[in-house]
């Protein structure tokens, strides 16, 4: 059962990934902040590819800043999650028996503050004794998914994100 | 019998996926499970309520809140002169009762602070979290605080000659709700301890309860009010030579970023928690009421290890 099993397809999972991301406009202060929970999973064959992270995760150095995040910009206890939900389009060009970095793309819907939108994020996948290490940095515009007013410039209205995910 | 062995296969996947994280499966669709987990999260994973006040004082007393691990928090605050001295005494701006502190948080449950006041009142505190609100796994539907305080006098007036006469204490049980993402309110049963007082008719405990809430206006805006209720009223127990009345404040916070600014309206000229809850002697009325603010500005100073950016 399981060499049948393992023919069709393979799961690729990790509750370990990391997201880390950097808000800073002009203010003084750097608005950055990392989540070490990021919950990933993606099949080999389909490249079927979901990322999802607790907001309440996201740990700033500051924490008077992390209760402003959570309270005035991503609502969390009304949205306590963000999502990733798609495909990785070339999935086909991947080798996961064979080490090496392969480019890729995926494409699908983020879903942040319970607002979702298309997106496509360039990255990569490194296979390294047969086990997959997702990197990728997208650019997040701010103002499609946070609620309420932000304060002008001190924010930039794009957020760097990283993701760095490795599969079990 | 075809469908019978796919469903078994299913749950042998479901184990695998589960046990080794690593699964081998058939027509797996992870949005789906996805959204599956997200329900079940809900009930395994305790939310804790946070941000249940904007800062760590309600007006003039302690709130629930503490400052985060690592962070300064630096307060000024003033209380002035009655309004009704009007346009030629600008309203009371003239003149001020002025407190300047600082506060710490040592970890995420524990801060202390340290402050004085106008003229020679040494403070310092230390406020401990008990129990945080909680919802999912865990419901708990109050947050509680300790806070403990000392109040040190340099003015050798009056009896207060000894060292040791000059030192009074506050306990306080903070109990507070966050019922909605606009509405909070906090108990406060507190004690006053008096090292010494004036006369043997007096005890040297005096109990009282404070009460405090906000409404959220905006996102940055909050109506906040604090009453303090004296259950300990002895018939001849005076502050400057008239009677105590219950404090009461109202004013707003307003955050940016990282200030908070609370500005206030309340018939007590003093912050320190002896003072504003026993020796407030005028009564709310335009002959008294006073304006007043507190602004808050943090500084982190020692970032939490987990965080690496």
């Amino acid at each position: 059962m399981f060499s049948l099993g393992a023919m069709s397809q393979k799961v690729y999972a990790t509750k370990t990934g990391q997201i880390s991301f950097d808000a800073t406009g002009t203010c003084a202060e750097a608005i950055k902040a990392t989540n070490n929970q990021v919950d990933s999973k993606f099949v080999d064959k389909s490249g079927q590819i979901v990322f999802s992270v607790l907001i309440k995760g996201f740990k700033f150095a500051n924490a008077l800043m992390e209760d402003h995040f959570n309270e005035n910009y991503m609502e969390s206890t009304k949205f306590p999650k963000a999502d990733f939900k798609g495909f990785i389009t070339n999935i086909a060009s991947v080798n996961f028996a064979k080490d090496g970095i392969y480019e890729v793309s995926a494409k699908g819907t983020l879903t942040i503050g319970g607002k979702g939108k298309e997106i496509t994020v360039p990255g990569t996948i490194t296979v390294e004794n047969g086990k997959p290490t997702i990197k990728a940095n997208l650019s997040i515009p701010l103002t499609d998914f946070i609620h309420g007013s932000y304060i002008g410039s001190q924010i930039s209205s794009n957020a760097k994100a990283t993701i760095v995910c490795k599969y079990e | 019998m075809k469908i019978v062995f796919k469903k078994q296969l299913l749950v042998l996947c479901l184990v695998i996926m589960a046990t080794c994280k690593m699964a081998i499966a058939q027509d797996v669709d992870l949005f789906k499970s996805l959204d599956e987990q997200d329900k079940k999260d809900k009930a395994n994973q305790t939310d804790y309520t946070t941000a249940i006040f904007k800062t760590t004082r309600m007006i003039n007393g302690q709130s629930i809140e503490n400052v985060g691990s690592g962070v300064l928090d630096v307060k000024i605050s003033h209380r002035f002169t009655p309004i009704n001295a009007g346009a030629k005494g600008l309203w009371g701006l003239d003149g001020a009762n002025m407190r300047m502190g600082v506060d710490y948080g040592i970890n995420s449950k524990l801060m202390v602070g340290v402050g004085r006041t106008k003229f020679g009142l040494f403070d310092g505190f230390a406020k401990y979290k008990l129990i945080r609100q909680s919802t999912g796994k865990v419901t708990m539907p109050v947050s509680v605080a300790l806070s403990a305080g000392v109040i040190w006098s340099t003015d050798k007036t009056g009896t207060y000659n000894n060292y040791t006469d000059r030192f009074n204490y506050s306990i306080q049980a903070i109990i507070a709700r966050k019922f909605n993402d606009y509405v909070s309110l906090q108990v406060v049963p507190t004690v006053i301890h008096y090292n010494s007082v004036e006369k043997s008719s007096i005890p040297n405990n005096f109990y009282s309860v404070g009460l405090g809430g906000r409404l959220r206006l905006t996102k940055r805006v909050n109506l906040t009010a604090e009453y303090y209720y004296r259950i300990t009223k002895p018939d001849d127990f005076t502050y400057a030579g008239s009677k105590p009345v219950n404090c009461l404040s109202v004013g707003f916070d307003i955050e940016t970023g990282g200030h908070v600014f609370q500005f206030h309206f309340s018939n007590s000229p003093d912050m320190n928690d002896r003072s504003f809850i026993n020796e407030t002697v005028s009564k709310w009325n335009v002959d008294a009421v006073r304006f007043g603010f507190n602004i808050a500005r943090v500084f982190v100073v020692n970032k939490p290890k987990e965080v690496k950016l």
